[in-house]
């Protein structure tokens, strides 16, 4: 069974923000759900005093750097993170599964950290750096997580696999020596209902082993 | 010199193949087959690429993100389609005025369902829909964004007369329950299910009993073998309804067009969605294609072009743009299908020494508004007693309907009937091994009850024996699953005089390694590598092949892709033939190489015996024989059950009530096994979906509102990987001699047995039996007299 305070932690760890930030940023503005994003990625207290720009209705400009590339979008406010990538720059790897937050399937990495791109607003990232599943390899040569999955047949239908190769990937960037536990707590969000999750957690494992090569 | 009667279908060849279990009863039979079958395949360890590890080949392209699923295709012009959905779980439309949703700015089309769930293309106000679930779709449009869609489906006004209802499959029951259904409902049965027969009856919201299933009906005399019983149990089980939770929902991009219509589409089977689209729309087959490259899960629910499909197709057809028409997820679990609720009566009579004289189920199941419900294959088939009677009611509720989900009915039937096995070889002081020996005619199952014992290290162990406040427990369950024939399934194999070689048909691969495993048999059969095989696949655009559901894929596909390839091989190798003065038959194809079997001084690459081929490419399509002898029962029907055994280990915390699966052992056969790492995966997937039936999954409908609650995956509770017990695979091969790769499926079997193997070890763990899924912490808090 899921022990809540593993799950906690997990969410801390994943988002790059501690649970006190996360709730300041949330209380900011009545505007909930632009808040839970904009706190999760980029709260800091010094935002605090500053009220936040007013975006919208029409589209805003968002400019970032997606997969090393500079890039400009214009979107409505609203626009998600994830349908900016999909259906504006057709970087479909990501996927829109729950659509709230609960199976990581679109996860990609902002400056470095694993986020769900399906509860981030694409404003939120205007000036910050974007890796997606596409941008993991580098060039024809595959992430060390990439080629274990493929070696230890870690998909299935492959839905949930780009999610899960960006979570197992960011792991070993912050831990390089990761046991099963720290697998098991990394992807701990991850949802795949083919059940890879042996394969996937043998595969990181391996990955790991062959990265300190 | 070159035999010219090779390709002659009339005529038999005899083959002596391989026959039984290696390192148990192995030996060799001999069949008479059609002469243009491939000569007979050795067993997996004399093979190079059959029966190893091969690395899926279309695994590259899923770690980069580059496989593209239905979600993801975009289209120039494309359109997003959305569903208006039902507020009410019982509703008759008083009116409906879609205008101004049509006015709507970037609106392209909009459609209203019919009478029958059809989709109509005007609103004529004489035939609206009967909304019998919270959440059935009465109207859908296109638009130019998905933003837009809902705000015209905002503008389409209707006034509802709310009718009353019922959700629960006991209310349900009761005399003067609202009804679902005030005719009689001919068939809405799901596919893959037990379902009933237009033969039965239907009161109220009753409908049966179903006293058959294709294993035929009642056996011997019951009520005589209960009379001969020294023991007779009696127990009652209910199971919840489980919802597929596929990642990828249900849904469609239809492209209308004058010469052709293309749909992709998220399904388990290319050529029947397209057979709806077929029917529906009144085109010509040759004029419709479906597309299913990457799917992301299905598990059951996704056969035939369904709502999505047909919804898109129209809205496609009235806007003249290609419609993007995928489920939001909420919409996903409310309406695209689940595995209906059980309520079984199981009472089983036996002999002291465990010889069962009589086995009797009355059962009850809700597939919402649709039916199949029926449970009763196991009772019938796992154990053959010859006293077998069983009645089985589909209980109409307002709620989505069901769909075929994994093992449909056996899932629901294994809980009950082994976790009563279980209960009776304690009641009769046996070891639940020991039972099951003495009961069980399979000798598949009793080699991988063996071999699993071995595994797990099985020892009978007393109910609660631990004396800490979190106790261990072990139990054991099997699974029995039927083998299909299916003959509308055909590979189309080419080699190129480049030496590529292409396997083409219309089969989908929905994450069950199908494609992989056709480029295994034809690598095998050529001597080149799996990585060498392009797989172009689930596109009706190739070769009509069988839909992906009953464990019948693996089974009905790798014998025709096996059957093309050597008779493209035998007219690749003529030319060969004819210069080496030799028949095609002596020569031999391995590591890349073509050389007389007898005279390996002739020799030369594959890509030298293609050159010389007469054609720039050599095509051969092909699909299965039916039966080498003995295997087929009926004509679709094959003999031998696909068994398992497995085993699970489970600490149960007393205090708080929480399990943990902490080790499952799973045996399993499948015949031939072509690629042992992906059935691992898929055995590894049974075992989890099963975990997450056992102790998580439950769909919650509220009885006040008639809503579901939990509608979404932050709600609806499946397994994580903290939930992921130590599973160990252990895979028995087993040689029948019925086609030609003797191969079998594994995608259901791995599911059947999990849940009550867990069931039974919480019972080992803290001596109370639960007979109620899933088996959540308040029960067993409730069970142990804690609250």
């Amino acid at each position: 069974m899921k022990n809540p305070s593993e799950e906690q932690s997990s969410m801390q760890e994943k988002k790059g923000v501690s649970r006190r930030a996360f709730l300041r940023g949330a209380g900011l503005t009545t505007a909930g759900t632009v808040a839970l994003s904009a706190g999760l990625l980029s709260f800091k207290l010094e935002d605090a005093k500053a009220p936040p720009a007013i975006l919208g209705p029409g589209e805003a400009e968002v400019r970032f750097v997606v997969n090393g590339q500079a890039r400009t979008i214009w979107v409505e406010p609203r626009t998600t993170l994830a349908e900016a990538l999909r259906e504006h720059l057709s970087l479909t790897g990501a996927k829109v599964v729950c659509d709230r937050g609960s199976c990581s399937a679109c996860t990609v990495w902002v400056d470095g950290k694993p986020v769900n791109s399906c509860i981030t607003l694409a404003v939120d990232v205007s000036g910050r750096e974007v890796t997606t599943i596409e941008g993991l390899a580098q060039g024809d040569e595959l992430h060390p997580v990439q080629e274990a999955f493929i070696e230890h047949d870690a998909s299935m239908c492959g839905f949930c696999t780009p999610g899960m190769v960006m979570s197992c990937a960011a792991l070993l960037k912050r831990n390089p020596n990761p046991g099963l536990e720290d697998v098991k707590l990394a992807t701990s969000g991850n949802l795949c209902r083919c059940g890879t999750y042996p394969k996937v957690f043998e595969a990181t494992l391996a990955a790991a082993k062959k990265m300190k090569k | 010199m070159a035999n010219p009667d090779k390709n002659k279908a009339l005529n038999t060849k005899k083959l002596k193949m391989p026959f039984g279990v290696p390192g148990h009863n192995l030996t060799e039979i001999e069949r008479e087959v059609p002469a243009d079958e491939p000569s007979a395949l050795p067993v997996n360890e004399k093979l190079s690429v059959v029966g190893k590890r091969v690395k899926r080949v279309d695994a590259l392209q899923k770690v980069t993100g580059a496989a593209k699923y239905t979600a993801d295709i975009q289209l120039p012009g494309m359109l997003y389609g959305k569903f208006l959905r039902s507020p009410y779980p019982h509703a008759r439309i008083k009116s409906l005025d879609v205008s101004a949703a049509r006015k709507h700015p970037g609106v392209f089309a909009v459609i209203v369902q019919g009478k029958e769930g059809e989709q109509k293309d005007q609103y004529d106000g004489k035939e609206l829909p009967r909304l019998r679930f919270a959440g059935q779709a009465i109207a859908a449009v296109a638009a130019e964004s998905m933003n837009i869609a809902r705000e015209a489906l905002g503008l389409i006004k209707v006034e509802y007369e709310p009718l009353p209802f019922v959700v629960n499959l006991d209310e349900a029951r009761k005399p003067g329950a609202p009804l679902v259904y005030e005719e009689v409902i001919e068939d809405r049965g799901s596919a893959g299910d037990v379902g009933v027969t237009a033969a039965d009856e239907q009161k109220g919201n009753l409908r049966g009993p179903t006293t058959s299933s294709f294993f035929g009906g009642p056996r011997g005399d019951v009520e005589k073998g209960f009379a001969e019983a020294d023991v007779i149990l009696e127990k009652e089980y209910r199971t919840q309804v489980q919802t597929h939770c596929c990642l990828e929902t249900h849904g469609a991009v239809a492209d209308w067009r004058p010469d052709m219509l293309t749909v992709y589409s998220s399904n388990q089977s290319t050529r029947d969605t397209r057979n709806d689209l077929v029917e529906l729309f009144g085109l010509p087959t040759s004029k419709v294609r479906v597309v299913t490259e990457f799917m992301g899960g299905g598990f059951g629910s996704k056969f035939g072009a369904g709502e999505t499909g047909v919804a898109a197709t129209w809205l496609s057809k009235l806007s003249g743009r290609p419609v993007k028409l995928m489920l939001e997820r909420e919409e996903e679990q409310i309406s695209a299908g689940n595995r209906p609720n059980s309520h079984q009566i199981l009472k089983v009579g036996a002999k002291k020494d465990g010889t069962l004289t009589a086995v009797d189920l009355l059962s009850y199941g809700t597939a919402g508004v649709g039916l199949g419900a029926g449970v009763g294959r196991v009772a019938q088939d796992m154990y053959v007693c010859p006293n077998f009677k069983m009645a089985q009611y589909d209980v109409f509720t307002h709620a989505g309907p069901g769909q075929a989900f994994r093992a449909p009915g056996n899932v629901q039937g294994a809980f009950a009937m082994e976790s009563l096995i279980d209960e009776l070889a304690e009641k009769l002081d046996m070891d639940p091994l020991a039972l099951r020996d003495k009961i069980d005619a399979n000798d598949i199952r009793r080699i991988q009850r063996k071999a699993g014992a071995e595994k797990f290290g099985w020892k009978r162990r007393k109910a609660g024996a631990d004396t800490g406040p979190v106790k261990r427990g072990i139990g054991v369950a099997q699974a029995t699953w039927p083998r299909f024939v299916e003959m509308d399934s055909s590979v189309m194999v080419r080699i190129n005089r480049s030496g590529s070689v292409e396997a083409l048909s219309g089969v989908q691969d929905i994450g069950t390694g199908t494609k992989t495993i056709i480029a295994q048999v034809v690598a095998e059969e050529l001597g080149l590598k799996a990585e060498d095989i392009t797989i172009k696949i689930g596109d009706t655009n190739y070769p009509d092949a069988l839909g992906s559901g009953g464990s019948k894929t693996a089974e009905n596909i790798t014998p025709p892709a096996r059957n093309a390839t050597y008779q493209a091989k035998l007219k690749m190798l003529q030319g060969v033939a004819a210069a080496w003065q030799v028949d095609v038959e002596d020569i031999e194809l391995k590591n890349g190489e073509v050389f007389v079997k007898a005279d390996p001084s002739k020799k030369m690459t594959f890509a030298e015996a293609a050159k010389r081929m007469p054609t720039s490419q050599v095509i051969a399509t092909a699909s299965r024989t039916a039966d080498y002898g003995g295997f087929l029962s009926g004509s679709w029907l094959g003999h031998g059950r696909l068994g398992a055994v497995q085993f699970a280990e489970v600490s149960v915390d007393t205090e708080t009530g929480f399990i943990k699966v902490e080790r499952v052992v799973a045996v399993h056969t499948c015949g031939r096994p072509i690629n042992p790492m992906q059935l691992e995966s898929q055995i590894n997937g049974g075992v989890i979906m099963g975990v997450g039936y056992a102790l998580l999954e439950d769909r919650v409908i509220d009885p006040n509102t008639g809503h579901q609650v939990n509608t979404g995956l932050d709600t609806y509770k499946l397994p994580y990987a903290k939930e992921i017990p130590q599973i160990e695979c252990v895979l028995i091969e087993n040689y029948d001699a019925h086609s030609s790769t003797d191969v079998a499926g594994i995608g259901e079997p791995a599911n059947i047995a999990t849940a009550a193997a867990i069931a039974n070890a919480v019972y080992n763990a803290i001596g109370v039996r639960i007979y109620e899924l899933p088996i959540t912490p308040q029960k067993v808090l409730a069970a142990l007299g804690h609250i």
